[in-house]
């Protein structure tokens, strides 16, 4: 293996990783090494050498792996690549390890929650087993991965996804099955107090997963980057909020109201700013967005500024409540009264609405609207030039998107039981954003790959909360450079000619594939 | 009258600190067409760099006067080095590898640029406020004598004539640096036709690296100055001054440097004017409307050539 190995290579990869460190050094030394802190008599200066050390060291260790590994297209990838290959198998094995360490044992309700501290020889063998099996099948897949690849050269991604198409074709399904079977699953394990953290977590997934699927309709169909979208969700919300303040309605009332006023906002919005070029377009969203909150949170009268809206009544199953009376849901079922129950309501409520967005978005591609959206994403001068209206086509899609969002935001309210201003920063643009982004603009299953793994991830690294959203920075970085079209990139139009003919590189990078 | 002049002075000082910002936004715009979202974080960053080395020191204003300038003037420089450095990373980890990709991956990268550096210096520095007592204090009172006789007073500080002093040295050095020098004949080539640069010899990748690089250490000084007039920072002020330099940026007209200086000022003392008659809760609401209106009904700016549509 070494031999592949030559010493220029070593030499040059030495250079680099030894810049790379140097200009860690500069950017680190002040910000990570040198602490302001508040102390008596203003600011102090807390020193901490050993940090910046170790972010320099990380990053020249990092930087060589790359660099002998992996950055290396001109020697044919051999042996080092199944080093590679080994390297990531084992990572995933790591990480499997990790998964079912933490979430099998508090699943078998082991106490300490964590397998490998249970010291049970089972289980600790049973997780090394499932490790070993999961390394195994890595391998084999991105190997499988490779050998076919390899004949082929660029048709190569084509086989794998030829491959991986039956797939595609169940994993919706079997996926809705499970998200349909998931409050029954979770309580059968761990009882109805056990389950509630996860029943609301599962609740927080899915309005993630609706909002995303709304806004892949602006971004990811019609390739319009809309910064500003928490607007629509906060418009929704308050729409809600307001009406059952002032006026008295409930959920379900309100529900299709608030779709109609965030998409009348939408409309308003788009209408004048769909004509200017999309990153100016994002930017004025961005503006709309934060001049939305900071409107509702002066405007005390109304909106009860930062204090938010509390008391706003919980959605009912047909005029049925979810309450300890004689008739609510619990009295009229013949069931014991329990919290849980209306938990289990606002997740079918949920999964519904996300599922009707998912299906709405499904049909609409189908539509001439949705064919001109694809097509305007794909271009703009050639669609005007076939003679679709753009501004109808843009604001058709933004208003879709806003309405989406406006549910998702009433049913947020709902759930909530209190809104505030708070609740809707740019930060949360910005993470549903990252939602669609990272699964890929264009690809439904994406966003839910996407969603789970992002809300799931910030809810299982709870300990480490504070890097969170640095890691989805870095992360937004990291995957837009190395995977410009999302990691799941389904982004072909959903109609073609027969033939299909493959997009050459230089077409998507000049923007068109 | 004289409350009128006192916001002209503010709105001045504040337009300064804007139109330093705004010209990071437009010449990186000019030479590449995009929107570094991240510059207003370089800024907050160059901000902190200064406020460490502000407390690392120990800088006081009781220090003699000679000594404190010269102390601040190093700082100076080295928070521009320092910024500058983080500038050129950001441009060559997030923008350069997608340079050529499709239009809204870079603005993309920028967000997720953006939101890493805040948390990053979140994470390294704490999120509490940092307050650091005035270093430059005392001014000239133009009118109302020493307020005894309980009329208004209007005040012009050494700090805000330092700040505008600055400001218009370093915008007249800029303009000569893209005017005179080499580097800006390259960057004015790369403007117009990066393809047709690159053919004629211009080193197209350290041309925009060096873009980057100036404005970082415009941002730098804008940060310091900040830091200097408001006494406190925190990890999360690039934000509103990126937004409101962007709009200044895009008012001036985007591409345009001296339509950036104008576009500071005027979204400067709009600010000013703003909270002194009207709210001060809706001032950061007038500039995003500002935004908003200028990019709707005057896309090309104050300054700005009209864009052409190519196919």
């Amino acid at each position: 293996m070494s031999d592949l190995v030559s010493e220029s290579r070593l030499k040059a990869s030495f250079k680099d990783s030894g810049i790379a460190a140097l200009i860690t050094l500069a950017l680190s030394f002040m910000l990570i090494g040198m602490r302001t802190e508040i102390s008596i008599g203003g600011l102090a200066v807390d020193y901490r050498w050993a940090a910046v050390a170790i972010t320099v060291v990380v990053v020249f260790a990092g930087r060589m792996l790359l660099n002998m590994y992996v950055w290396r297209p001109e020697t044919p990838r051999t042996v080092t690549f199944r080093t590679v290959l080994l390297g990531l198998s084992i990572l995933a094995a790591l990480v499997i390890f990790y998964l079912v360490d933490r979430f099998l044992g508090a699943v078998a309700g082991l106490s300490p929650a964590r397998a490998i501290e249970s010291n049970d020889w089972l289980w600790i063998l049973l997780l090394l087993a499932l490790a070993v099996v999961a390394a195994i099948v890595a391998t084999a897949l991105l190997g499988l991965a490779e050998k076919r690849a390899a004949p082929t050269g660029p048709g190569a991604a084509a086989s794998i996804k030829a491959g991986l198409a039956p797939l595609g074709k169940w994993l919706p399904l079997a996926l809705g099955l499970l998200a349909v079977a998931v409050p029954f699953i979770l309580i059968e394990w761990l009882g109805s107090r056990g389950s509630r953290q996860y029943l609301d977590l599962a609740i927080l997934v899915l309005t993630y997963i609706m909002l995303g699927w709304g806004l892949n309709i602006v971004v990811g169909l019609a390739g319009l980057l809309d910064l500003g979208y928490v607007a629509f969700y906060a418009v929704g919300a308050y729409s809600f909020a307001l009406l059952s303040q002032y006026f008295g309605l409930g959920f379900w009332m309100c529900l299709p109201l608030a779709g109609i006023l965030a998409a009348c906002w939408g409309m308003i919005l788009g209408y004048p700013v769909l004509r200017l070029r999309g990153d100016y377009l994002a930017i004025v969203t961005l503006a709309f967005g934060e001049i939305i909150r900071v409107i509702l949170l002066n405007w005390y009268d109304f909106t009860g500024g930062p204090d938010g809206i509390s008391g706003i009544p919980r959605p009912t199953l047909f005029g049925i409540e979810f309450d300890r009376g004689d008739d609510g849901f619990a009295a009229l079922f013949g069931l014991q009264y329990s919290s849980i129950h209306r938990i289990i309501f606002l997740y079918y409520v949920i999964l519904a609405m996300a599922l009707v967005t998912n299906f709405v978005t499904m049909r609409l591609r189908r539509l001439p609207v949705g064919r001109a959206w694809e097509a305007l994403r794909e271009d703009e001068i050639a669609c005007r030039s076939l003679g679709i209206n753009t501004t109808n086509t843009k604001l058709s899609a933004f208003a879709t998107g806003a309405m989406f969002g406006g549910f998702a935001g009433s049913f947020f309210a709902t759930r909530q039981g209190f809104i505030s201003p708070e609740s809707f920063t740019f930060i949360e643009s910005a993470v549903i954003l990252a939602i669609v982004v990272l699964g890929g603009l264009g690809s439904q299953i994406g966003v839910v790959i996407a969603a789970v793994v992002m809300i799931g991830g910030f809810e299982f690294f709870r300990d480490l909360q504070e890097y969170r959203m640095l890691v989805f920075g870095l992360l937004m970085v990291i995957i837009m450079v190395w995977k410009p079209r999302g990691l799941i990139s389904t982004r072909k139009p959903t109609i073609g000619l027969k033939r299909r003919t493959g997009i050459s590189a230089d077409m998507v990078q000049e923007g068109q594939g | 009258m004289d409350y009128f002049l006192q916001q002209l002075i503010n709105g001045v000082t504040l337009g300064s600190i804007y139109g330093l910002i705004a010209i990071g936004y437009t010449m990186v715009y000019g030479i590449i067409g995009m929107i570094n979202f991240a510059h207003g974080d370089i800024f907050m960053v160059g901000s902190f760099l200064a406020l460490i080395m502000v407390v690392a020191f120990g800088v006081t204003a009781a220090m003699p006067l000679t000594l404190l300038i010269l102390v601040l003037l190093g700082i100076l420089v080295v928070a521009m080095v320092l910024t500058s450095v983080w500038g050129w990373t950001v441009e060559r980890l997030a923008y350069r590898p997608l340079r050529g990709s499709f239009r809204l991956a870079p603005l993309i990268t920028a967000i997720g640029m953006s939101i890493t550096l805040q948390n990053f210096v979140q994470l390294s520095q704490g999120a509490r406020n940092k307050p650091v007592q005035p270093l430059i204090s005392g001014g000239f009172t133009l009118m109302g004598g020493d307020g005894s006789d309980g009329s208004f007073v209007v005040q012009l500080s050494y700090l805000q004539i330092l700040i505008i002093v600055v400001t218009t040295v370093l915008m007249i050095g800029f303009t000569m640096l893209i005017n005179k020098t080499s580097l800006g004949r390259a960057q004015r080539a790369c403007e117009q036709d990066r393809k047709m640069a690159s053919l004629i010899g211009v080193n197209v990748d350290r041309t925009i690296s060096l873009t980057f690089v100036m404005g970082a250490a415009l941002a730098a000084v804008a940060g310091l100055m900040f830091l200097l007039y408001y006494g406190v920072i925190d990890f999360y002020i690039g934000f509103l001054a990126g937004v409101k330099a962007f709009t200044a940026a895009v008012l001036g007209g985007i591409g345009s440097l001296p339509g950036a200086m104008l576009g500071g000022l005027l979204i400067g003392l709009i600010e000013t004017f703003w909270s002194g008659y009207f709210s001060v809760e809706y001032k950061d609401v007038a500039a995003f409307s500002i935004l908003a209106i200028v990019l709707i009904f005057l896309p090309e700016g104050l300054l700005g050539k009209p864009e052409v549509e190519k196919v």
